[in-house]
């Protein structure tokens, strides 16, 4: 556990260290959901009702974004070698791995979704709604992203593979959390939705950093 | 953290390392024939061959992280490993890179960075550290781990002659002690008693297909 602890305790610090990489998942999801009025123009109709779907693509791709980095950085500089013999079981490394992931990427996310749930016209009190499904959908996301990443790991093309390989599994994530979010707009009732997007955020937590403590395995051999 | 209790006990009494008949093939290319070797404790084996032998593979083998295509691996203790890169995030400092070993082995940085004679760098971000300076920092690691057998990827690289000598003191000390080490090596290390295990180079076995 402490060994586990460390893990994001050490990653923490390198996101922090590394500033700009952690900040371009963020800064690209607010430049893209502020191009969306750009193109569509300025109805606030239109811009209300797109608001919570333009947030949750938005939201998918900037988890995407740095995924290609979060074991590859590890594999070429030794530390994985390291982290598969001497750390932690490999689950643990590669669910720490997600954890500090979405501490980096998933947290800052939710909250630059205020300010721009607020200018796609998002009502006050739909807000609290949202944020709840993108909490667990950029969980969900930070461990199926993760697996992926670990999978495709020492693969040529990886970058590619990735979202490919991603993006499908990611989709039911997409369909319930859109559909909570837009339950306050077409006033019915969240809970199936969020039953559903917590049903796959669950059906992820022991499954994903099971096959990536595989991958990364697979990887080092 | 793997316990003692995780490892069998071996028949023979010291014995840190059996390695039974281990071959290894890399795609269709065969890289260890039937490598067969023991370790006991206070042993220092240096591995000897060509380039592309295969001295980094059996390390790699040994240690767990590949499994042998056939024969048999058997440790009865904890590994401590340093492989060919050093494994320092360049943003970080000496010690902040260094927590994780610490915080998961048994001996204490101070001791592990004043062998080395890092202490004044402790602070220095690893960017900054000469090719020297990190493949001590990455030693120091290997120190902290407490572990009983080392296995060491040419640990001299990049190091100057007073560097050497002092590794050459700490592995000495940790034989003393009850560890063993298998080293790959280009360069002379100053040890006693040492043993080597040559790999032939097998560049000349035709690579052969599964038919």
């Amino acid at each position: 556990m402490t060994a586990f602890l460390a893990l994001i305790d050490r990653d923490l610090r390198l996101a922090f260290r590394f500033g700009a990489d952690t900040l371009a998942s963020l800064l690209f999801f607010i430049l893209c959901g502020s191009l969306f009025p750009l193109a569509l123009g300025p109805s606030p109709d239109l811009l209300r009702h797109m608001g919570p779907g333009i947030i949750w693509v938005c939201a998918l791709l900037a988890c995407l974004l740095p995924l290609d980095r979060l074991f590859g950085a590890e594999l070429e500089d030794g530390s994985l070698d390291l982290l598969m013999l001497t750390g932690p079981a490999p689950a643990a490394v590669a669910f720490a791995k997600m954890a500090a992931h979405w501490l980096t990427t998933g947290l800052p996310l939710l909250i630059a979704s205020i300010p721009l749930g607020i200018m796609l016209g998002v009502k006050g009190p739909e807000l609290p709604l949202l944020l709840l499904g993108l909490a667990m959908g950029t969980m969900s996301l930070s461990l199926l992203g993760g697996m992926a990443a670990s999978i495709v790991l020492g693969a040529r093309r990886g970058g590619v593979l990735l979202p490919l390989l991603v993006l499908p599994l990611a989709t039911p994530v997409l369909i319930f959390g859109a559909a909570s979010s837009y339950a306050g707009q077409l006033a019915t009732s969240p809970a199936a939705s969020l039953d559903l997007l917590g049903a796959c955020l669950f059906a992820c937590l022991p499954l994903c950093p099971l096959a990536a403590g595989q991958g990364l395995k697979a990887a080092v051999g | 953290m793997t316990s003692p209790s995780d490892f069998p006990t071996p028949t023979v009494p010291g014995r840190l390392l059996d390695v039974e008949d281990v071959t290894v093939f890399r795609g269709d290319r065969l890289v260890l024939d039937g490598v067969s070797l023991t370790l006991d404790a206070g042993d220092a084996m240096i591995l000897t061959g060509p380039n592309g032998a295969g001295k980094s593979t059996l390390l790699r083998t040994i240690s767990g992280l590949r499994r042998p295509d056939s024969g048999e691996v058997i440790r009865y203790g904890d590994l401590a490993w340093l492989g060919h890169q050093d494994a320092l995030k360049p943003g970080l400092t000496l010690a902040q890179n260094l927590a994780l070993a610490e915080k998961l082995g048994t001996n204490s940085l101070p001791d592990a960075l004043e062998a080395l004679d890092l202490t004044h760098l402790t602070d220095l971000p690893a960017r900054l550290l000469s090719s020297g300076q990190k493949r001590r920092a990455a030693f120091a690691r290997v120190m902290l781990s407490g572990a009983p057998l080392w296995l060491l990827d040419e640990p001299t690289v990049g190091l100057d002659i007073a560097s050497i000598e002092r590794l050459g003191a700490v592995m000495a000390a940790h034989r003393a002690k009850g560890g063993a080490i298998i080293v790959t090596t280009h360069v002379p290390l100053p040890l006693d008693n040492t043993r080597s295990h040559e790999l032939p180079s097998l560049a000349h076995v035709e690579s052969f297909w599964l038919s």
